[in-house]
């Protein structure tokens, strides 16, 4: 049975242009939801996790692209830069988020990212993703040359900062940040594993 | 209206305490056996059991034995405590309990004069806590006080909020509050309270040696290794609600004396 095909032919069709509008709307929602009482009691709390949360799920979607194709011939490349960009969106929204509604003394900012290692670990994630963002562009790529693949490399550590961000953070012994860390590390270590020929009808 | 008692007074006279809502106090609370959300314990714990429930006191005691809850209720006698709450995560409410002071009850068992500390184990219940499947924590939860911390008339049992009995995810039907220490010191759903000679182990103390000391009492000038204790955020105050600064003893100075000589930073 292919399903493949039908997978591959679907993507060919779907516009890029509408997908950019449509990751960029929650945290609209979330910030409305914030402003009236539907993210609970500790609204800042809430949507800090919620928007780190997402950012590391587009970042994981991301990672997955490459494998997918590699080693199931499921071909969704075209969406690649529109995930990518959408993880930084979602990255920024957190740091601002945190900056802004949580921390927001300026001297305590510094302050933490200097001291607090998760901190610290999460900047680090967010300043490697900055030059990213930045040439996910095709004129960057035309102008970069095979420069381009290289930089873009930086998204493994990055990845990686960013799932070891959540499990600093948290209390006691917790499943969910691991998961995130363990299927990162997997679909990082799928792209030392050779392709595998498929046949395409 | 709140009986403050000499002791509270001054705590109290810093600012009027405005309690957070009932609707504050019971959706956002941490209760780990039942979810690491801060929702999980409004929306899984009403899976437990509270009634018949009994409380075993033992250890260095002279009346040792299994008490039911109506056995307790019959002899103590319940008022209300307008206190602060601060959770070691730098957020914090304001709640009205409704309680017993614990030394009430420790004066009940008889404590003999070889007791040095105060044992609690919550309730471990696998049928009707999900959280407990996951090994965030070394269950049963268990925590402990220093014999004249437990004694201090700040310390209170607590069975009710706003004058109603207490929901599951605050501890139902029976929790310590200790208005001076971090949260996580205010172990719920309590089964067994034991008196003994030796500091007795305490579940995050267990968990993180370097992150959660036996004594864990509110002290804005000692952080946590992994965020600031300086400043905290009272909840309910919406998406723009700022930080306000962590009083030391979490403004109950009264209790600073039990501390006399202690190096604060080294006994956190």
């Amino acid at each position: 049975m292919d399903f493949v095909t039908p997978i591959n032919s679907a993507a060919r069709r779907v516009p890029i242009w509408p997908l950019y509008i449509l990751c960029a709307l929650p945290p609209f929602w979330f910030l409305y939801q914030g402003l009236t009482g539907g993210l609970g009691v500790e609204p800042i709390k809430a949507l800090e996790h919620r928007l780190g949360e997402l950012a590391l799920q587009f970042l994981v979607a991301g990672l997955a692209i490459t494998p997918l194709r590699r080693h199931l011939g499921v071909n969704l490349i075209r969406f690649r830069r529109m995930v990518g960009l959408a993880a930084f969106y979602y990255v920024a929204l957190h740091l601002l988020v945190w900056l802004v509604l949580d921390v927001q003394i300026l001297g305590q900012i510094w302050a933490d990212i200097l001291k607090r290692p998760y901190i610290t670990v999460g900047m680090a994630g967010f300043v490697l993703l900055l030059p990213l963002a930045v040439t996910s562009n095709a004129w960057s790529i035309r102008k970069l040359g095979p420069k381009w693949r290289q930089l873009h490399k930086l998204v493994y550590p990055a990845v990686l900062l960013g799932a070891l961000h959540f499990v600093m953070l948290v209390k006691g012994f917790q499943i969910e940040p691991l998961l995130y860390m363990g299927a990162i590390l997997m679909l990082l270590a799928l792209r030392f594993k050779p392709a595998r020929r498929r046949q395409f009808v | 209206g709140a009986i403050l008692g000499a002791t509270g007074t001054r705590a109290m006279a810093q600012e009027a305490l405005k309690p957070n809502s009932y609707e504050e106090i019971t959706t956002y609370n941490n209760y780990y056996e039942f979810g690491t959300g801060k929702d999980d314990p409004a929306r899984y714990a009403d899976a437990l059991t509270t009634a018949p429930w009994s409380v075993t006191i033992d250890g260095l005691v002279d009346n040792p034995g299994e008490f039911s809850m109506e056995d307790i209720l019959a002899r103590m006698t319940i008022e209300e405590r307008i206190y602060r709450f601060r959770c070691v995560e730098a957020w914090s409410m304001v709640v009205p309990w409704n309680g017993f002071e614990l030394s009430d009850l420790l004066n009940m068992a008889g404590v003999q004069s070889s007791a040095k500390y105060v044992a609690f184990e919550t309730a471990l219940r696998p049928d009707e806590m999900p959280g407990v499947a996951y090994r965030v924590l070394d269950w049963p939860y268990v925590e402990g006080l220093r014999l004249d911390e437990a004694m201090h008339p700040l310390t209170i049992m607590a069975t009710g909020i706003y004058d109603k009995p207490i929901p599951n995810q605050n501890g139902a039907p029976l929790r310590l509050v200790v208005p001076w220490k971090y949260g996580f010191k205010s172990i719920k759903s309590i089964v067994r309270i034991t008196l003994t000679d030796t500091q007795p182990g305490t579940s995050w103390n267990k968990a993180g040696p370097n992150e959660y000391g036996f004594y864990s009492n509110v002290n804005p000038t000692v952080d946590h290794p992994r965020w600031s204790q300086a400043t905290e955020r009272r909840v309910g105050g919406g998406l723009f609600a700022g930080r306000e600064p962590t009083l030391m003893f979490n403004g109950y100075e009264e209790v600073a004396n039990l501390y006399t000589g202690m190096d604060l930073a080294e006994n956190f």
